[in-house]
């Protein structure tokens, strides 16, 4: 392997972080309000709201039905529109991030839902605004399981990250398919999907680590 | 002084089309610096009822006053206001498992925007108070229940409430702490002049420390008045049953096969009288003692026996009427299935 590839490979993984990252925090951005909305409209939430809650229900089930790869396809104007081209790993961030947030809403929701109602009801006994029960018992008393949807989403959208390398997408997705796939070289392709794998594995672990460190519930 | 007025309360919750109807018609008035008992069985509506005197519950219908103020006409923001003088604790604890128990009690105080510093030293104040200081560090999954109870109740108490709402607080605890909690309370009671409504379905925590009580049935108010009055001479088939405790007590005794059983409360003067001696002797008639038990009441010593009667309805009827002329309460004991 000459120095020209592990430059290469070197970039990919600057690309590959660059693209999951990126759309993981856009992702969130979008997301997490986006779940506790779903959470406070639902039925069992601080304020249902059948109408509210049916609409939000409606958008994220229709996004997650489509697939990833058609979602690419099929945002490419909108992309276009957005980062001013369709390809490279900016470009990818667009679709990553639409096909994220609708996830991560309903990963939040379900972190949400599992906060003991008892605790729930006691800050509201205590005279705890809607708001003040969002932000200090909901995201507080779910950051474990919050942590723990954060890092399976992680690993979700590096994966579909490399996905998205196949059509130009950049990162160790688009070599592992410019030059296992078209060029035969499969030692590279190889050392690729390696590298995938050792990332993915750091993010667990990391992820994992941290959300048990960060829980007081058993010790 | 009144502390909470209900009047009229009916709640109903509407289930899938049909309706439960969990409150209907009570009304209440609990006194300033009491400690208020609800005493029924599962589903008999009291954690509805105590939830509706902070308006967690809104009712379908009637009133509720705290501190004279109809709670109907509140804004949200005057009824969290509200709420933060009302102190509530739980059967389950529901303290913040992320928190360790410093946080915990700080937490009340955090809501209404207490500053930190002032917050902080509140806190262990209270920690104080209830004899936890030494866990101010520990996380609530480091504690015992009891000990658990002990911070819930510094973090009601920290806003400085006139009212405690305590939903079953010593249902998931053994005999033993469930006395140390209840003498906690008591103490509270006694030294803040907090006003104290406890929610439970065991008599036995009525009689430990309540002064006054209700005794709710299927959603009804059936009895209400001094504990002393209704341990004495308990007049609903509620108050009955719940006095002479559950079913598993009574399975032994069926096999006496008495004719008739009665329960008898003897009050204090006469707790030193050989009545029943004296009774059998007179009368020449037998009598089981099937159950007997002395109780502190009210800081007075009462006493309770379960006796089975002969057979013969006439002599049934001479023994109740001896034992009414010594001045004792006399109720009859209906067979329980
Ligand atoms: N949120 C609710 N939705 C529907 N029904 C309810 C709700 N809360 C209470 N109920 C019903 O109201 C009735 C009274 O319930 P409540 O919880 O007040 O009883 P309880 O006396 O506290 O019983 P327990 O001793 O088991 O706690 C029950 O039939 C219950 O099923
Ligand atoms: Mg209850």
């Amino acid at each position: 392997m000459n120095e020209k590839v592990i430059w290469m490979l070197v970039e990919g993984i600057g690309e590959t972080l660059y693209m999951t990252l990126g759309s993981v925090i856009i992702g969130y951005v979008i997301g997490l309000p986006l779940g506790i909305l779903l959470y406070v409209s639902g039925k069992n939430g601080l304020r249902p709201c059948g109408l509210l809650y049916r609409i939000l229900d409606f958008i994220c089930n229709i996004i997650r039905s489509i697939p990833f790869l058609i979602l690419l396809i099929l945002l490419i104007p909108f992309t276009r529109l957005l980062v001013g081209q369709s390809y490279g790993s900016t470009a990818t961030i667009v679709p990553l991030v639409v096909c994220a947030a609708p996830y991560i809403a309903r990963v939040v929701e379900s972190s949400l839902t599992d906060v003991d109602a008892g605790v729930i009801e006691a800050a509201k006994a205590m005279g705890a605004s809607n708001l003040q029960i969002v932000f200090k018992v909901l995201l507080v008393e779910a950051k474990t399981s919050l942590l723990t949807g954060f890092t399976i989403t992680t690993g979700l959208l590096l994966g579909y990250s490399a996905m998205s390398g196949t059509v130009g997408g950049g990162g160790l997705g688009d070599i592992a398919v410019r030059y296992g796939y078209y060029r035969w070289q499969t030692g590279i392709m190889i050392v690729t999907v390696i590298l995938l794998i050792v990332i993915f594995q750091i993010i667990q672990t990391v992820g994992m680590k941290l959300s048990k460190k960060l829980d007081h519930r058993k010790r | 002084m009144i502390a909470v007025e209900i009047k009229h309360l009916t709640k109903n919750f509407d289930i899938e089309g049909h309706t439960i109807a969990a409150l209907k018609d009570v009304s209440l008035t609990i006194e300033k610096g009491d400690i208020f008992g609800v005493i029924g069985m599962s589903g008999a509506g009291k954690s509805t009822l105590v939830r509706s005197i902070n308006f967690l519950e809104k009712p379908t219908d009637g009133n509720i006053y705290v501190e004279g103020v109809d709670l109907g006409t509140l804004s949200e923001r005057e009824l969290r206001r509200m709420r933060s003088k009302i102190g509530m604790i739980f059967q389950n604890f529901n303290l913040l498992e992320q928190r360790n128990v410093l946080d915990n009690v700080c937490f009340s105080l955090e809501i209404n925007g207490t500053k930190r510093r002032e917050a902080k030293k509140r806190a262990l104040e209270l920690l104080k108070l209830v004899k936890i200081e030494d866990k101010a560090k520990a996380y609530p999954s480091q504690l015992s229940g009891g000990q658990k109870q002990r911070v819930a109740i510094a973090r009601a108490l920290a806003t400085d409430p006139q009212i405690l709402l305590c939903d079953e607080a010593t249902s998931a605890l053994d005999p033993q702490t469930t006395a140390s909690i209840l003498e906690l309370i008591k103490e509270i009671n006694e030294k803040l002049g907090i006003t104290v409504v406890i929610i439970t379905h065991q008599m036995s925590v009525v009689t430990d420390i309540c002064k006054k009580v209700a005794i709710i049935d299927n959603g009804k108010l059936v009895e209400t008045g001094r504990v002393e009055e209704i341990f004495n001479d308990p007049k609903s088939d509620a108050a009955r049953e719940l006095l002479l405790g559950n079913k598993i007590s009574f399975q032994p005794l069926k096999k006496l096969e008495e004719g008739r059983r009665i329960r008898i409360v003897f009050r204090e003067n006469s707790a030193y009288e050989p009545i029943l001696s004296n009774l059998i002797l007179k009368l020449q008639i037998p009598v089981n003692i099937l159950k007997a038990d002395t109780k502190n009441i009210g800081g007075k010593a009462v006493g309770e026996m379960i006796l089975g009667l002969p057979e013969d309805g006439g002599q049934q009827a001479d023994i109740i009427r001896e034992l009414k002329k010594t001045g004792i309460y006399v109720t009859e004991v209906s067979e329980i299935e």
